[in-house]
C-alpha cells in the first residue's frame, strides 16, 4: 500500500525537484503519445524535443516566443504570491497591443527609440488600464477576479476585432482586418542578424530581476509575500489587500501590455485581429512550472516556448498539428501539479 | 404575441440549455466543497468526443455517451489531484481548462470544417399542440428536455434525500460529516464526476445539436460563464436556471437586431461582447452583498480537505 505521510515541514528540495520531475514524466509520456498517433516514437521525440535547440534559427525563435511568456509569468507571479489570480492576460496583452499600435498609427516616428519607449508605454499603461477594472471591481465589489479578468479576455478580442474591422483597418489592405505595417522607427531592432528574437528579450531578462529585487527587498513586496501565506496575518499587521490586489493585478497588466507592444512591434509589424495566440495563457504554465521565481520563470518559459517551436516542427516534419504543443503544455501542468504534492507530503509503503 | 418574440424566446430556450446542464452540474460539485473551474475545457472535450463520435457512427445518442465520458475522464484527473493529492482546487481547475482546451483543439484538427446532419426537434404529443406555450416550450431537441429532468433532479436530490443532505454537509464541514462516519473524499469524487459528465453533456449540446459542427473555440467561455452562474445564483438551482435562460437571452440577443433590419448602428463585436459584459455586471452585483454570498457559499468551497 502506499500512503502519503505528512512532512514536518515543506521540503525545500521538492519545489524545485517537482517540475523537474514533471518534465521527465512529460518526455517519458511523449514518445507514448507519438507512437499511439501512428509515428515512429523517437522520431517524434526528436523533432519535438531536440529540434528546437538543433539550428541558431531555431534558438532565435526561441527566445523571441520566450519573451511574451517571460514577461507576462513574471507579471503574473507578482499577483499569483499573494493569491490574485489574474487568468486574463491574454486580454490585457491585447489592450496593450491595441494602445501600443494607437501611438504608431498616429504619430510621426521620432529618432532615438523615442517612438519605442512611447509605444511601450501606451502598451503598459493600456495593459494596466484593461487589469484596473478586475482591480476594481474586486476590491470594491467583492467581484472574483478570475471570471471578470477572462471575461475581459473575450471583450478584449473582440475590441481589437472590430479596430482592425473598422477604424484603423488598412485602406488599402484589401479589407483585411490589419492596420497599416508600422513605420520603420516604430519597429524594434533585432538583437542579431537574420534572427527575429528583439531586444525585448535582454530587457525581460533584466525585469526579472527588478521583480525579484521588488519582491524580496522592498516593504510592499514584503506585505505581498505575507497576504500570500496568509490573509489573516496580513491583516492583523494592518496590510492593506486593497493594494495587494492593485499591484498584484496592475503589474501583470503592465507586463502582459508591454509583451503586447513587443509582439505588434517585433515579428508582427502591425495590429492584426491574429495576434492573441494563447500567450497570457501559457504564461500561467510558466508562472507554476518556475515556482514564481524569476530564474524558474527564465527557464520555464523558454521551455514553454521550445514546446511551442516543437509543435511547429512536428507539423512541419510530420505532419501532425502544431497544437499538440498546447497538448503537452496541458499535460506538463496537470503532472506538475500531481508532483506537487511532494512538497508537503512524503510517500510512504506500507507492509498490509 | 408576435411571432418574433416566440422566435426570440425559443432560441433563447435553445441558446440557455448548454448553461443550465454545465452550471447545474457544478451546482452539485459545488455544493460538496468542490470548486472545479474547468468546466470550459471539460464542455470542448465533452463536444469534440460528442462529435466525432457521432460523426463516425451516425448515432447522436452514442455520441452523448461519449461526450458525458470524456467530461468525466477530465473531471477524474481533477478529482485525483485535487482531492486525493490534495493540490490547490483553483490551480488544478486552471490547469484542467488549458489542459483541455489544449487536447481538444489538438485531437480535434481533423474535424475541423466538417458538420453534422441537422437532428429534428422531437415535439413532445399534446403538449406540442397547445397554441404559442407548445411551440415554445415543447417542441425542442431532446437533451433541452434533458435539461429540464436534470433541474427537477437535482433540486429532489439536493433537498429531498439524504444523499442530497450529505452533500451539503460535506460542502459545509468535512470534518463533521466525517465524524458522523461518512466517507467525504469518495463523495467528492461522485460530485466532482457528476459536474464533468454535466460539462460533457452541455459541450455534447453544443457540437451535436446547437451548431452542430466542431471548432476550437465553440465553447467560448460558456463554461466560464456557467461558473459565474453558479455565484450568480448564489448556489440555489432554481436561480441557476434563471439565469442560464437570461444568459441564454442576452446571447442571442445580437442575431436577433443583427436579423432583424432594423438601422442600429452598433458594431456587430460590441453586441458580441454583451453576454461576457453581462456576466461581469451581474458578478459585481450580486457579490457586491458579502453577506448573502457567506450565508449561501458552502462554507468549505475550495478547501482541501484530508480524513485522519
Amino acid at each position: 500500500m502506499i500512503a502519503l505521510q505528512l512532512r514536518e515541514s515543506p521540503s525545500k528540495q521538492m519545489v524545485w525537484l517537482s517540475p523537474v520531475i514533471a518534465l521527465a514524466l512529460t518526455l517519458v509520456i511523449c514518445p507514448l503519445i507519438f507512437a499511439a498517433l501512428g509515428k515512429d516514437p523517437w522520431q517524434g521525440f526528436a523533432v519535438f524535443f531536440l529540434n528546437p535547440f538543433s539550428s541558431a534559427y531555431n534558438l532565435g525563435e526561441m527566445m523571441l516566443k520566450a519573451t511574451p511568456l517571460m514577461l507576462i509569468g513574471l507579471g503574473l507571479s507578482i499577483g499569483f504570491r499573494c493569491n490574485v489570480w489574474n487568468i486574463g492576460a491574454e486580454g490585457q496583452y491585447l489592450a496593450g497591443a491595441a494602445a501600443a499600435t494607437w501611438v504608431a498609427i498616429s504619430f510621426a516616428p521620432m529618432g532615438g527609440g523615442v517612438s519605442l519607449v512611447m509605444m511601450g508605454l501606451a502598451g503598459m499603461v493600456g495593459g494596466m488600464a484593461w487589469a484596473a477594472i478586475p482591480a476594481f471591481l474586486r476590491s470594491h465589489f467583492n467581484a472574483n477576479e478570475i471570471l471578470v479578468s477572462l471575461m475581459l479576455v473575450y471583450v478584449a478580442d473582440l475590441g481589437v476585432s472590430w479596430l482592425v474591422q473598422t477604424p484603423w483597418r488598412d485602406p488599402a489592405g484589401f479589407n483585411f482586418p490589419q492596420t497599416i505595417q508600422f513605420a520603420d522607427g516604430f519597429m524594434l531592432p533585432v538583437m542579431f542578424n537574420g534572427l527575429r528574437v528583439t531586444w525585448v528579450f535582454p530587457l525581460a531578462v533584466i525585469l526579472l530581476g527588478v521583480a525579484h529585487v521588488f519582491m524580496r527587498h522592498s516593504y510592499l513586496g514584503f506585505q505581498m509575500r505575507v497576504a500570500g501565506q496568509s490573509e489573516a496575518a496580513a491583516r492583523y499587521a494592518g496590510f492593506s489587500l486593497h493594494k495587494t490586489i492593485w499591484v498584484g493585478l496592475l503589474s501583470g497588466g503592465a507586463m502582459a501590455g508591454l509583451a503586447g507592444m513587443a509582439e505588434i512591434a517585433g515579428p508582427v509589424g502591425q495590429l492584426t485581429d491574429k495576434i492573441s495566440v494563447g500567450y497570457g495563457f501559457t504564461a500561467i504554465i510558466v508562472a507554476f512550472i518556475g515556482r514564481l521565481n524569476p530564474i524558474g520563470i527564465f527557464l520555464g518559459s523558454l521551455l514553454m516556448a521550445a514546446f511551442s517551436l516543437g509543435g511547429e516542427q512536428v507539423q512541419q516534419y510530420l505532419g501532425l498539428t502544431s497544437s499538440i504543443a498546447k497538448a503537452f503544455q496541458g499535460l506538463l501542468l496537470l503532472l506538475l501539479l500531481g508532483c506537487d504534492v511532494l512538497i508537503n507530503w512524503k510517500i510512504k509503503l506500507k507492509s498490509s | 404575441m408576435t411571432p418574433l418574440l416566440t422566435a426570440i424566446l425559443i432560441a433563447t430556450i435553445i441558446s440557455g440549455t448548454p448553461l443550465v446542464i454545465a452550471a447545474l452540474g457544478e451546482l452539485v460539485v459545488e455544493k460538496s466543497g468542490v470548486l472545479n473551474l474547468g468546466i470550459e475545457g471539460m464542455m470542448a472535450v465533452g463536444a469534440l468526443a460528442g462529435f466525432a463520435v457521432t460523426y463516425h457512427t451516425g448515432q447522436a445518442g452514442l455520441g452523448i455517451l461519449a461526450a458525458m465520458l470524456a467530461g468525466m475522464a477530465l473531471s477524474l484527473v481533477f478529482a485525483v489531484l485535487a482531492l486525493t493529492l490534495m493540490a490547490n482546487q483553483v490551480a488544478c481547475g486552471l490547469a484542467l481548462s488549458i489542459a483541455g482546451l489544449g487536447l481538444a483543439g489538438f485531437l480535434g484538427k481533423p474535424y475541423e470544417a466538417l458538420s453534422l446532419p441537422q437532428i429534428h426537434p422531437l415535439p413532445i404529443p399534446i403538449l406540442a399542440d397547445i397554441p404559442i406555450v407548445g411551440t415554445i416550450f415543447f417542441h425542442h431537441q431532446i437533451l433541452v428536455y434533458v435539461s429540464w429532468a436534470l433541474f427537477a433532479a437535482v433540486m429532489v436530490f439536493l433537498y429531498k434525500t439524504r444523499a442530497g443532505l450529505l452533500v451539503r454537509a460535506i460542502g459545509e464541514s468535512p470534518h463533521s460529516a466525517h465524524a458522523i462516519g461518512s466517507n467525504v473524499i469518495a463523495i467528492r469524487y461522485a460530485a466532482t464526476l457528476f459536474g464533468g459528465a454535466m460539462a460533457g453533456l452541455a459541450g455534447a449540446f453544443m457540437s451535436i445539436f446547437f451548431t452542430p459542427l466542431w471548432d476550437e473555440r465553440m465553447i467560448s467561455g460558456r463554461g466560464w460563464i456557467a461558473a459565474a452562474l453558479v455565484v450568480f445564483a448564489t448556489w440555489r438551482p432554481a436561480r441557476v436556471l434563471i439565469g442560464a435562460y437570461l444568459f441564454g437571452g442576452v446571447m442571442i440577443l445580437q442575431l436577433f437586431i443583427q436579423g432583424s433590419g432594423w438601422q442600429i448602428s452598433i458594431p456587430s463585436q460590441f453586441l458580441s461582447a454583451m453576454p461576457y459584459l453581462a456576466t461581469i455586471l451581474v458578478l459585481v452585483v450580486i457579490s457586491q452583498n458579502r453577506r448573502t454570498i457567506r450565508l449561501h457559499s458552502p462554507m468549505s468551497l475550495g478547501v482541501s480537505y484530508r480524513p485522519d
